[in-house]
Parts: C-alpha cells; structure tokens; sequence
C-alpha cells in the first residue's frame, strides 16, 4: 500500500478519464478494424498507462528531476566516468531537424550532410588515437569491447589459428572487459599487478602464450596510472601471436599527448559519453566508437562509411567483416555531440582537456593523502584511488564517507573499485571544475577524515540531509518488486 | 587562450604546481616514454567559435533533407509519431541528461523511479512480469534474448524468422557467434513466416524461436499457432520482438506465452536521428528474472519505511560478476527510457489504443487508394502500419524521384533481398492526413506509370 508519506509513482496521479495527449482527428473513412481480425489478436484489456494531465506529468517529472543529481547539479568526480560539463551547444545541434528528423533508410543522396559529419568524426577519432581506421557503430563502451574483440578473433580465425580462446585482463580492469572477452566466446584470464599498480610484467609473461587472442588494457589503468612498460607488454603480446586491445575509458589523460596506435594497440574503444562529452543521460545512451589497424580493418563490422571524394556512402560489400553489431549506423545523435565538442575544443583545445584534467587530479591527490591513504605514490594522470583503510580501522567504511558526501551536495567518488585496492574511493576530477570546487570537496573529505576520528556516528550514519535514507538493498534484491502493482498488499 | 569549458586560470595553475611539487605540467607526464609520447599537434580541424559552429553546422543540417522538409512515408522499424512537447522539455532537465547510472540512490531517486515507471509501462503494454531499464536498441535486445535462450535451455539451434527485421538478423548472426550458435532462418510464405518450414525445423535441439509481431512487411503473425507449435517442444522458448505502440490495439506477446518480448520504444517520443539513438527494451517472465541483461529497478523502504528505488539484482552484471556476467552491457539508452517514459504517460490507457488505431484506420485508407490506383497490395493478412506494393520500376530510382515532389517514399525491401525487388514498404502513421496520403498516392502513380 502506497504510504501517505512516500513520493507519489505517476499510476497514483491517475484518474478516469484525464489525458495529456493531442492527437490528430481521424480525417479518413471509419473502418471496422475488428472485422480484420480473429478476436484473439484483439487486445481485451486495454494496458494500465496513467491518465494524467499534461501539467501533472510535468509536475511528476520536474519534482523527480529534483530527486535526482546530475553534472549541473554539483560536482561528480566519480572516477573512471568522466563526469565532465556536457556542453549546452551540443545539444542544440543534435536538435536540427536536418540532423534529428533524418530517417536511416533515406537514400545516402539525401543525407549528405549527415554522412559528411561522420565521416569527419570518424577520421578526426582516428587521428587522435593513431588508428587507421575509426567505426561509428558500436552503442556503449562494453559494445566496443564486444566488437574489437569479435574483429581480433576473426582476424585469428582467418589465419587458420583456431586455439587462441583467451583473453588476458588486468586485475584492475573493468568489469565489463572480462564479460565482453565472455560474449565474444572467449575465456577471460588475469594479470596482476605489481606494487606500483602497474602490470606485473613476469606475471604477463607467465599467462601469455600461444592460446593468447588478446590484451585488454586500459592507459591510463584504472589506478590513474600510467602503464609506463607498454613497450614492452606490446612486444610480449605481439610476440606470442596476440593482440593488444586499448579500453577507452581513460583517453581523457591523453588527448594530444600520446596515441594508442602508437603505443602498439590493435583495436581501440573510445567512449564518446566520457571524453567528448555525450551526456551520460542517467546511464544512457553512449557511444563507443572503434579504431582499428590497417591489418584489421577488412573485419570492421558492416556496413563501412566511406567516399569517392565526391559522395559519401555506405559500402556493404564487405566480405571479411564480422557481420552488422547494430541496426542502421551506431548512436548518430550521441556523435552529432561529440563532434560538436571537439570542432569546440581543436587541436590545441584537447591537449589542454587531458593537461587540465591531469593537474586537477594530481592537485587533489596530493592535497588528500594527507588525510586518506594513497596506496601508489606517483603522479597520477587523469584520476586517482585512495583507500579508506585508516578510516576503517575507526569504523568508518568507505561506503559511509561516500555517504557522508551526499550532505555536502557532492556525488561521491567511485567506490570499492578497482578492485585490488582495499576500501577504495577513485577520484576524477576532470578539467571542467575549477580550483573553488575542487578546495571545497577536499575540505570536505579533511572533515569527514576528522569526523571519523572524533564523531564517528555522524559518518556511519549519513546521509542525513537527502530526501530518502539508506535503502534496503537486501530487501530489494530477496523480494523484487520490479513493477508498480495497483492492488499492492 | 582560454577555453570557455575550463575554468584553470594561469595563477590557479602556479599554486596548483606548486602543491603538486613539479614546475610545470610537463613533469606529470613524464612517465610517458619519449618513443610514444605524441609530438606536434594533433592533425584535427582548428577550433571555431560558438556562433560560427552553429551556424557551419546547421547549414550542414540544412544538405539533408528530413522528416519536416519531407513528407514520408518511410518505416521499416523506424516511425516518425507525435511526438508531446513535454518530452523534449523533461529530457532536457540537465539532472536527468547530466547524470551517470543511479549507483547512489540517496541522490537517484529520480532517475531511479522514471525507470521504475518505465518498467512497468512496459510489462503492461507486453503482458509480461519483468521489464528491464532498457538495451540499446530493438535488434540488439534481440539478439541479446536468442543468446540468453541457447544459455538457459543448454542448446544450440535457434529458429529465427526471416520475417524479422532485416538488419536484426543480421545482428543476431553475430552476437550467435559468440557461443556458437546455430541460426536456421525460416522463410517468409505470403508474407508471414513459413510454420510448415518452422515445425519441420523444430526438434528437441531447439532453444527458442523468434518470431517478430507484426513482422517486418507489416503483417500480423499468428502467435497463437506459433506457440502451440512451439508447445511441442517442452524447453523451446517464444521470443517476440514487437512494436509497443501495435500492443495498443492488438493481444500482447504475453498473453501468448511467449517467455521474452523485446523491442524498440523509439515509436515513443524518440525522433529518428538518423537510426539512433533510440531505446530498446526487454520484457520476461519471473522465471528469467535473474538471466536478464542489464539493470533492473527494484523498490524497496529506507531506514523510516519510505518507499524507494534501488537497481537491484546486481549479480547478473559485469561490474559484479565479471567474466560470470548475464551480459557485457553497462550503458544503456536510460535518457532514451524518459523520453518513452512521458509520450507513455501523456498517452495514457486509452491515448495508447487511439494512436494505434489511427496509424491502422490511415494505412487501410492508404492501401485501398493503392488498390484503386492500380497497385498490388502484395501480402492480404491482417496488418498493423505497414503495407508493400508492388512498383514497375526501381524503387531507388522511384524514391529519388518522390523526393523531387516534397515526399520521403517508402522501403526499398530490393534492400534486403532480389526477390523484393520493386517492392516498396509503406508506413502510414497518425501524423498523416487524408490530404498527404491522396497527394502521395497520385504522385506515384504518376512515375509509376
């Protein structure tokens, strides 16, 4: 039963009778469309959607907008995200209706303008990675991953090398590495990392081997250091017959300082909802672009964007490709963003991004090491992790500090990730917050370390201020309710 | 220069500097080796300023021609609908379109809750018990249910209509081959699929299969038929992928039994942009609830008793269980989700039906004034938005044409196969008036001849 003081769900506002819609009269003859059909393809039970008024539904949503956090709400320096300013003249350009109206079956001859804008988007990604070759395709990051890794076990394949079923993934790599490496048929096999955070390079030496299909890195790591022995794991890679597989998730460190292409990667995932600014949109929708070598570029999944110079089209005929990833040409109107942002930021623009984004976060790190653990000393890149261990030892978790964050009006950092750090709390800053806002949260973080110390109740106990208090997780998960039920006992 | 998106002055930077303990920027990026460190400048287009950019980029908008400088006619899984006004105003909310997934639900519960509504939305108008927050779109929702299939029923073959939509199937053979799947397509017969060819094919090795309703050309499947031969088989699961707004007016797949639904809720307040992004979903029962891919929002009490919202069943995905996860998605089209979340709730129960009907009621006057016209309506079944003709020329060439006259035509089903092959796929939806519809019929009759 709904509770009088629980926020109401929009099938409570609903009454008999109200709508918020305007559709057209029907201007043509009446027919009997029940006539046509068997009854048992007629709907008999009309679907229980809310009636409410077009004010109601406004109301609903701006009052759950206010429920809810976002960039422009307060700072988000939740890492591995990028939770960057989403640029406002980007979403007036992904708004034109010559670039939101345009139908994906529309003869290419009409759209010229749009294949135009991907293609550039396509080249200009190349460049900034060092790829040779750039797919618009792919929906998210993990989708990337998906599609890379399909292209590097074609490529295998396609040498007759049919016993290359693993794929070696970082202690601290993203979850979704290992589950794409799965999706793709692979098995998902572990390199540690070493006492600097770094990939231990004998443990690398001692997974890889002739049934290697690839490497999947992400540099900056997850720690938000350099991996500085890339060189060298390139070449063990390559050697061994596999190939090397660059996670986009942290190219906001490098832009213009260093390329993966050159660093010896095979297959790059950029993810256009972080660096380039996408708006995350509350989870949704992304994009995760692909960059290839020469020698991998015959299996870019159909259909490719290319040009005779004159026209640009789409070229389906495509005989070593891994096949479609996607219906029609991958997330148009997250890219029609992205390429707002970087015909915003230029050459010279993006270089200062990852020059920025890297002060920020070693400015932080040294600031906040006093206070919190800072298990790997050296300069970070884009982002840092810091554990909660001394904290802990009060009796104060991480979870509690992330909570206790709420109050300040801050999104907390990324917690317990990676997962080879103890209590860990990942913090990005990235270039777009300014000095103020970064001193603030780190006095923030200073009294919550001395809260810890002196009141650790208050810590334990928060958030105290949001509109709802801890939830229970436990619950939710042994008892799901997945949907609103009308009659709820 | 200072750059409007970043707020470091030069004398932030000194003392910055100054607190890290280097001289300059440089030394942060010394871990770098020399031989990679990338040189010069990136070879990139210069930076344009605000006005300037807007105004390059809109009159690169304006070289295409679109759904407002066109009357179109064209679907084939991609639909221009009413869209409310509300819509592009609550998604343009920027705590909603500036947010990450809702890990902290303390600060979420507004995202959390849309996608609550979102899911139960969905359940209703499918007729299944669980929805999840969304997949990236229809076909790979699709592909993502034909591979949870083969894992859940411990088999291999999958039976998938060629009925489906085109660019689907083909998603489903690649996504197939990464647990090594076999696809056998069953063909189209009077423009549904072939159930003579499906009950040959189906056999106990069978995991599922998919069925499409209505199919691609528009027409209805008999999912009750489809089912009771699936029936035959204890294991083999149903999996629909389906039209939501269609579910306005006809059975939903639930009602049927089927054990998934996906689709695509683009037809829901989403404009076509070019083919994404929109929104896909996936519907199932409560025996698949803890296969499903991606997130699920679940409801729950905080520490006073209130009623809140949580994503919930979170062992099913990568950030927890890794390699072990249901699915590698993570991103998915929650803004996307919103944005059908409120063209839903301005429909409404009974708006939901209305816009259905209309879109039915105007392609049945579209195809009889085909019929009048002297065209073959080609398939005769019971049909939802979609309807082929067939033409007496290319339809590439045919579409140029229309387009000369102020019309987008329809879908050149040649596309996918050399037996369509002027056979032209019409989608008429509520937004066209008797007027459009009369012109557009004239029109091709005339250059068809």
């Amino acid at each position: 039963m709904a509770n009088h003081k629980d926020f109401p769900v929009i099938f409570e506002l609903s009454k008999e009778g109200r709508v918020g819609y305007s559709l057209p009269d029907l201007d043509v003859p009446e027919v009997d469309l029940d006539q046509e059909f068997s009854s048992d393809y007629i709907r008999s039970e009309a679907p229980d959607l809310p009636e409410v008024s077009e004010l109601q539904i406004m109301r609903h949503y701006t009052a759950l907008s206010k429920r809810n956090h976002g960039v422009d709400s307060g700072f988000y320096p939740l890492g591995s995200c990028t939770m960057k300013y989403n640029p406002k003249i980007n979403e007036d350009v992904a708004r034109i209706p010559g670039l939101s109206q345009i139908h994906p079956y529309q003869d290419e001859r009409t759209v010229q303008g749009a294949l135009a804008l991907m293609y550039d988007l396509q080249t200009t990604l190349a460049e900034i990675t060092g790829m040779h070759e750039v797919t618009l395709q792919p929906a998210a990051g993990a989708h990337g991953e998906w599609t890379g890794l399909m292209m590097i076990r074609a490529f295998h394949e396609a040498n007759g090398d049919f016993n290359r079923t693993k794929v070696i993934v970082p202690d601290s790599a993203h979850g979704t590495n290992p589950a794409s490496a799965t999706v793709a048929g692979f098995e998902a096999v572990t390199v540690k990392s070493d006492d600097r955070g770094l990939v231990d390079l004998e443990d690398l030496k001692r997974v890889v081997g002739d049934d290697t299909a690839a490497l999947m890195l992400t540099n900056p790591n997850t720690l938000g250091l350099f991996e500085e022995h890339i060189l060298e794991m390139a070449k063990i890679v390559h050697d061994a017959g596999g190939r090397l597989y660059y996670d986009g998730a942290n190219l906001n460190a490098i832009m213009g300082y260093a390329r993966p292409g050159d660093m010896g990667f095979d297959v790059v995932h950029l993810n256009l909802h972080k660096t380039f600014t996408g708006p995350h949109g509350g989870g949704g929708p992304g994009s995760g672009p692909v960059g290839v070598t020469e020698e991998l570029a015959k299996y870019l999944p159909k259909p490719v964007l290319t040009t005779d110079g004159e026209q640009y089209f789409f070229d389906h005929d495509r005989p070593h490709s891994i096949g479609r990833v996607k219906p029609y040409y991958g997330n148009f109107g997250i890219n029609v963003r992205a390429y707002t942002y970087i015909r915003s930021m230029g050459p010279d623009g993006l270089k200062q991004v990852s020059e920025n984004a890297v002060l920020n976060a070693n400015y932080m790190m040294r600031r906040l090491e006093e206070e919190y653990e800072l298990p790997f000393k050296q300069h970070c890149k884009h982002e840092f992790v810091l554990s909660g261990k001394k904290q802990k030892k009060l009796g104060v978790r991480t979870l509690d500090i992330a909570k206790r964050l709420l109050d300040f009006g801050y999104h907390p950092p990324t917690i317990y990730f990676p997962l080879n750090v103890e209590e860990a709390l990942m913090v990005e800053p990235t270039e777009t917050e300014s000095k103020e806002t970064l001193d603030e949260f780190i006095d923030a973080m200073i009294q919550i370390s001395n809260e810890a110390k002196e009141d650790p109740e208050t810590v334990q106990e928060a958030p105290h201020t949001t509109v709802i208090s801890r939830l229970d997780e436990t619950q939710a998960a042994r008892k799901p309710v997945l949907r609103y039920y009308k009659d709820e006992e | 220069m200072q750059h409007r998106y970043i707020p470091m002055t030069k004398e932030d930077k000194k003392s910055m500097l100054e607190t890290v303990g280097v001289n300059s920027t440089e030394e942060l990026f010394a871990d770098i080796p020399q031989e990679v460190r990338f040189k010069g400048e990136l070879n990139i287009k210069p930076a344009k300023d605000e006005y300037e950019l807007k105004k390059e980029l809109t009159q690169l908008a304006e070289q295409n021609v679109n759904l407002q400088s066109h009357t179109s006619f064209l679907g084939a899984g991609v639909y221009q609908h009413y869209i409310p006004s509300i819509v592009d105003h609550v998604i343009s909310r920027s705590e909603f379109y500036t947010a990450y997934t809702p890990y902290q639900p303390e600060i979420s519960q507004g995202e959390l809750q849309a996608i609550f509504e979102f899911q139960t939305m969905i359940s209703e108008l499918t007729g299944m018990e669980v929805s999840n927050s969304s997949m990236y779109d229809g076909g790979t929702a699709l592909a993502e249910a034909v591979n949870l299939s083969a894992g859940q029923t411990r088999k291999k073959k999958v039976l998938v209509s060629k009925a489906i939509h085109p660019e689907s199937l083909e998603v489903i053979h690649t996504y197939a081959k990464g647990p090594d799947l076999e696809i056998v397509e069953i063909d189209v017969k009077d423009g549904l699929t072939d159930l003579d060819q499906l009950k040959a094919e189906l056999d106990e090795d069978t995991a599922s299969v998919v069925i499409q309703y209505p199919n691609f050309l528009g027409q209805v499947e008999p999912l009750k038929e489809v089912k009771e031969l699936i029936s035959s088989q204890k294991k083999t699961m149903m999996l629909v992928s389906s039209n939501p707004l269609a579910l306005g007016y006809l059975t939903p797949p639930g009602d049927f039994g089927a054990d998934i639904v996906v689709g695509d809720a683009q037809v829901f307040g989403i404009p076509a942009q070019y083919g994404g992004p929109h929104c896909g979903y996936f519907a199932t029962t409560k025996k698949l609830m803890r296969k499903v891919p991606g997130r699920l929002v679940g409801q729950t009490v905080d520490e006073e008793g209130r009623r809140g919202f949580v994503l919930t069943l979170q062992a099913r995905e990568q950030h927890i269980r890794r390699d072990k996860a249901t699915s590698n998605i993570c991103s998915n089209q929650a803004l996307n989700a919103l944005a059908s979340s409120v063209a839903m709730s301005a429909l409404g129960k009974h708006g939901v039906k209305e816009m259905a009907t209309l879109n039915m009621k105007k392609a049945r006057y579209a195809k009889k004034l085909f019929e009048e016209e002297g065209f073959e309506v080609v398939y005769k079944g019971p049909f939802f938005n979609e309807f082929v003709i067939k033409v007496n020329q290319d339809v590439r060439e045919l579409n140029q044409k229309l387009i000369s006259k102020g019309f987008i035509g329809g879908f050149d089903l040649g596309r996918v196969n050399e037996e369509w092959n002027q056979h032209l796929l019409i989608a008429v939806t509520e937004i066209r008036t008797k007027e459009e519809i009369d012109q557009f019929v004239k029109e091709l009759g005339d250059i068809n001849g």
